[in-house]
């Protein structure tokens, strides 16, 4: 045991040795390993980050919430039959909301584009929701100033609005958007709340960041003439054991609402996050496979020329491998100096890869969210370290195995 | 008491379909404090018989006793324990690591044979100072003169303590007033009590030895003493 130390401490100091000897050619070998390195950590981290963002995004949605609709979030149906389907009225939300016994909150939404201006300063496209007072409620939002609009203000269609934090961080760089007179396609409003930032860029329009939000009746009073448009049903379940119940309640009330014989088919959609979850898997899950698997071959050509580098290293010091066995190294130890050669230089390469991978998640930080995992970093050390081993094994076994007479002839 | 003892030993290689015999039956004993050139002609088949009696290379038959042990069918991790402990090797082309400054090549044999840092600092330096070498342990081999780069290739041979050491030519490449004052060293190892191997082609050469054996043909034509010995005319140690 005590002799094994030995010769890996004298094998990793004849590395080290044959490394700094060699610098350029062991900087660019490390290079490849490096590069690998940076790039599958990079991957890994941008996926995690978007993924953690993705999943806190969509909890602000609610996990609990299911959207009834005209329209079917994920579907393989003919879209021309489901755009013949009725359109959801407000008096179809005004019954149901009498019918369904099992819902905690219940609140219809309507959407339109508009322009969101306060003095200069514009934002363009924000998706405005128009809903009630209990919207909030299907919600997990949070305020960071003020609060959602009321009964009274709904009820009575007045123009007030809560803007999303990205919203009023355009508008109102001082944070002071409290009671501030915006414009919404060119109507005045009154800011009652801001929320604060419920994070994901991932969702775009559906991030609630980037979102207004006015009462129902204003937006039919002025964007939106309430005939021809087809809204929502925000139902939020009392907890989440109890989203299936309430799930098939709201199908019964809605099929009697729309009165549907037994043998018709729904003429609306129940959706749910689940299916943007599916949705979002199987979509994420294939760029990461893809993401990593294209990452990991670049890791794979850098452990080729970490093996033909070592190859070359090896032929070239044939004659040294010749003078070291005839002074006595057996095989083990010239196997083992060459085999702690390949992955000191890769575990070098790997460090210095992970460091760089840090610097740019930090710098992509500032676009999209990212977030170094603790396993990232063991798994790309302990990768690096095998990528040296297995890359150096045969370079190392063909020292290792070299006759000494012939080793010690060679020029 | 004999430290080599090799009987009836032959080495043969293939090369295609033909067998060439570079040994056929060679038998041999060395004493101890003995000091043996070997002579003979290219393909004589002195550098195999050098490459078996250093246990670089093992006899296709035969017997061969390396001081009581066989040698003749040891493995290869065996075989390069010999050569670590008991066989200390100086060759025509100093063969030293280039990278490496002079101690740490005088050193490289005590590593392989796991002895500690400061023991074998203490070894490899001691050892320099006899040949000569104090004030250049830290040179590189580009950094020495021939002969210089030669006595760092006697005291990495000489540094382990062997039973014997082995010399394939030491003087090839030296001018002939380095060579004499290499085989003027090579002299002084012998007469502290060391066993001298020389291997050359050099009827002045070897006759520094006691012994000298005459390989023709893959047999030995004659094993005889030298009547005359060459005495070095140069003072080895400390130029």
């Amino acid at each position: 045991m005590r002799t094994l130390l030995f010769e890996i401490k004298e094998s990793m100091l004849i590395a080290l040795r044959a490394i700094r000897a060699n610098k350029v050619r062991s900087s660019l070998t490390m290079l490849g390993i490096i590069i690998g390195i940076t790039a599958v950590v990079v991957m890994s981290t941008a996926i995690k980050g978007i993924d953690n963002s993705f999943q806190s995004g969509i909890s602000a949605l609610g996990t609990d919430v299911l959207y009834i609709d005209k329209w079917q979030w994920f579907t393989n149906e003919d879209w021309w039959k489901i755009r013949a389907r009725r359109n959801i009225t407000m008096e179809d939300f005004e019954e149901f909301r009498e019918l369904a016994k099992l819902p905690a909150a219940v609140a219809p939404v309507i959407s339109s584009r508009q322009i969101v201006k306060y003095g200069d300063r514009r934002v363009e496209s924000v998706w405005l929701n128009g809903s009630n007072s209990d919207y909030v409620k299907t919600t997990n939002f949070t305020f960071s100033l003020g609060r959602f609009y009321s009964e009274i203000e709904s009820k009575s269609s007045r123009q007030v609005a809560v803007i999303g934090s990205e919203i009023s961080k355009s508008l109102f760089p001082l944070g002071d958007a409290l009671d501030k007179t915006i414009k919404i396609g060119g109507v005045n409003y009154l800011v009652v709340g801001v929320l604060a930032e419920q994070g994901s860029f991932i969702l775009g329009p559906w991030n609630p960041d980037n979102q207004v939000f006015i009462p129902i009746g204003t937006v039919f009073k002025n964007f939106l003439g309430q005939s021809w448009n087809t809204i929502t049903v925000n139902v939020r379940a009392q907890n989440p054991s109890l989203l299936e119940e309430t799930k098939i309640e709201a199908e019964g009330v809605m099929r009697k609402i729309r009165g549907l014989t037994i043998s018709e088919e729904n003429d609306f959609s129940i959706n749910q996050q689940e299916g943007l979850v599916d949705n979002y898997n199987s979509v994420v899950g294939v760029i990461q496979i893809a993401g990593l698997f294209i990452t990991g071959l670049s890791l794979f050509v850098g452990a080729i020329g970490i093996m033909n580098i070592m190859f070359v290293s090896v032929k070239e010091r044939t004659k040294e491998i010749g003078i070291r066995k005839a002074i006595g190294a057996k095989r083990r130890t010239i196997l083992g100096q060459f085999l702690l050669e390949s992955s000191t230089i890769c575990l070098m390469g790997g460090l210095v890869g992970l460091l760089l991978a840090i610097l740019a998640s930090m710098m992509i930080n500032q676009f999209i969210p990212t977030s170094v995992q603790y396993s990232a970093v063991v798994i790309a050390i302990l990768v690096s370290l095998i990528t040296g081993i297995v890359a150096g094994l045969a370079p190392a076994y063909t020292a290792a195995k070299m006759d000494p007479v012939e080793a010690l002839r060679y020029e | 008491m004999n430290i080599i003892n090799i009987e009836h030993i032959a080495k043969v290689y293939q090369v295609g379909s033909e067998e060439v015999f570079a040994l056929r039956d060679v038998s041999l004993r060395i004493d101890k404090n003995e000091y043996v050139a070997i002579m003979g002609p290219s393909g004589s088949g002195k550098s195999t018989l050098m490459n078996i009696l250093g246990c670089l290379d093992t006899p296709t038959s035969g017997k061969y006793d390396f001081n009581n042990v066989s040698v003749s069918d040891m493995n290869d991790n065996q075989l390069a324990a010999i050569r670590n402990k008991e066989i200390g090797f100086v060759f025509q082309t100093f063969n030293l690591l280039a990278r490496s400054d002079a101690l740490h090549n005088v050193e490289l044999p005590l590593i392989y044979a796991g002895i500690s840092y400061s023991e074998r600092r203490e070894r490899a330096e001691q050892t320099l100072v006899e040949v000569g070498l104090k004030d250049r342990m830290h040179h590189k081999p580009n950094e020495l003169s021939g002969g210089q780069r030669q006595r760092v290739a006697v005291a990495r041979a000489l540094v382990t303590k062997p039973s014997i050491i082995l010399a394939d030519e030491p003087t090839g490449n030296l001018d002939s007033k380095t060579g004499e004052e290499i085989m003027g060293l090579f002299t002084e190892i012998h007469d502290k009590g060391n066993t001298i191997i020389l291997v050359t082609h050099e009827e002045y050469i070897a006759e520094h030895a006691a012994r000298i054996i005459r390989l023709r043909d893959g047999l030995i034509e004659k094993d005889e003493k030298v009547l005359s010995r060459q005495f070095p005319k140069v003072k080895a140690a400390g130029i």
